[in-house]
């Protein structure tokens, strides 16, 4: 019976704390990643104006959150911020607020960089077909610019989803956090328990990131 | 006819600088309907900047241009009315990547002229047979060769119904082989009654195509004469040295 241990996956309610852990880390990312798209697409049009306050500004704010380690974000938003401040912002709430920050940073920089990449004369020939501005933005750049987009969005996603197992350093119990815990209380019912609940964990991140680049590789082909 | 409706394209006076750099220094040009005029000249004496002035894709800092009798005001409202009277085809290959053929050249009727969609397919297959590529409607600029892309470009402006067509140097970038294919059609389209200013550097070309040669140097119009004229006794030093370069002699 102690052959594998793979048992203990499905001990009491081991199973559901997992998937429930894995709820939380995919409810943070979610939400920081729908709002660092959004953010992010206004952040990297706002920084291809040609307004030179502008431009110091998205440089310094993109130049800080590369700096800084995202560990470093969440301890100044959770712990830092509550000392300065007396504000009470709850964790899961300092982790929404540090992945957008950096996720709409890094999105930003990709919109810049795909706007930057269509040519010149994308623009010249649809103002030579009589298309005013908007129709030239909604029928040639855009399109064009969300195909040039797609891989390194999916590459941010997925990378922002990994790096949110950082949230146990601030108390918030996601899969990984879980996963270490039924380890502990197991260890020696159980010596091969880790083995079995990181390969959980591993599926359930791969999970997680697979449907993403299904859908990626859906709409590539689509779009060619 | 009267003079003024003879007309297609009026120049006068016509200024254009970059920064300090006076690139056009007063250029005067007219061109009748069914015109055809090719324009000459060496490299950098502002002959793309002046067909981008026409067609409003740059702004000019003194002077007129009339097309059809009305005037041309670049960056205003009546510029994307104005600039469906004038298409123009570049040197780079300029489709737009992620549309097929067929749709690369119905996007603009449909959307800018508001067209029936059938309206203008139509049109864009009579336009594709013509040119010999309507078996390609489905495919996408990457699977062209440079010169079928060419042809395309030339079909895409044709389907606005234009008034003018514009051409900057459309083969320059092609393999040798692939040059002819693009000119016949420039000459069927000629022969066909449409007003149009070529730029070119392919001489035979211009000979066989053009009603008159223009001569631009240094931001100036110096010849504007009959072609054979131009091509056998041009009348400034400048444009006989220019000639000169297309020649070759054994020493
Ligand atoms: N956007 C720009 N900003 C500054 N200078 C420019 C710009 N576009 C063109 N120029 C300058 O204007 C001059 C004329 O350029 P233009 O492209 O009209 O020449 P061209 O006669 O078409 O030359 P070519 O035969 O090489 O195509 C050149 O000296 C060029 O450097
Ligand atoms: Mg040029």
């Amino acid at each position: 019976m102690r052959a594998s241990g793979i048992e203990v996956l499905f001990l009491g309610s081991n199973f559901a704390r997992l998937v429930e852990g894995l709820w939380v880390t995919v409810r943070i990312s979610l939400l920081a990643v729908l709002l660092s798209l959004l953010l992010g697409i206004l952040f990297g049009l706002f920084m291809t104006l040609q307004n030179p306050i502008a431009r110091a500004v998205s440089r310094v704010y993109l130049e800080f959150i590369r700096i800084m380690p995202q560990l470093v974000l969440l301890f100044i938003a959770y712990f830092g911020v509550t000392r300065a401040f007396g504000w009470n912002w709850d964790a899961e709430f300092s982790a929404v607020l540090v992945f957008t920050l950096w996720g709409t940073a890094e999105m930003g920089d990709l919109v810049r960089g795909a706007l930057k990449s269509i040519p010149q004369h994308q623009y010249d020939s649809a103002y030579a077909l009589g298309m005013n501005r908007r129709q030239t933005f909604l029928y040639i750049i855009i399109p064009q610019t969300l195909r040039r987009l797609l891989p390194p969005t999916i590459n941010l996603t997925t990378r922002m989803i990994k790096t949110t197992s950082l949230v146990v350093l601030i108390g918030i119990t996601e899969v990984l956090k879980v996963g270490k815990q039924i380890i502990d209380v197991n260890r020696f019912q159980y010596p091969t328990a880790s083995l079995w609940v990181y390969g959980a964990v591993f599926v359930l991140y791969f999970l997680a990131c697979w449907p993403i680049s299904l859908l990626a590789k859906y709409l590539e082909k689509r779009w060619r | 006819m009267a003079d003024e409706d003879r007309i297609m394209l009026e120049i006068a006076g016509l200024k254009k600088k970059f920064g300090e750099d006076v690139i056009l220094d007063g250029v005067d040009l007219t061109i009748n309907k069914g015109e055809v005029v090719v324009m000459l000249g060496s490299s950098g004496c502002g002959k793309s900047t002046l067909l981008r002035c026409i067609n409003g894709l740059e702004s000019f800092d003194e002077g007129s241009i009339r097309i059809d009798g009305e005037e041309i005001v670049s960056g205003s409202k009546a510029m994307t009315h104005l600039s469906q009277k004038i298409g123009m085809v570049f040197q780079s290959y300029d489709l737009f990547p992620h549309r097929n053929i067929l749709d690369n050249i119905t996007l603009a009727p449909v959307k800018v002229q508001r067209r029936a969609k059938e309206d203008a397919r139509a049109q864009a297959e009579q336009l594709l047979r013509r040119v010999g590529l309507w078996e390609k409607r489905k495919a996408y600029p990457r699977e062209l060769s440079g010169g079928q892309k060419q042809r395309v470009a030339i079909v895409r402006a044709l389907c606005m119904n234009p008034e003018i067509m514009l051409f900057d140097e459309v083969t320059a970038a092609l393999d040798p082989e692939m040059v002819r294919e693009v000119l016949d059609v420039m000459l069927e389209l000629a022969q066909g009654g449409m007003t149009m200013l070529i730029v070119t550097h392919e001489m035979g070309f211009a000979r066989a195509v053009a009603d008159r040669i223009v001569f631009l140097d240094e931001g100036k119009i110096l010849e504007n004469l009959p072609a054979e004229t131009f091509f056998n006794n041009p009348s400034t030093q400048r444009a006989k040295d220019f000639l000169q370069t297309f020649e070759f002699k054994k020493h």
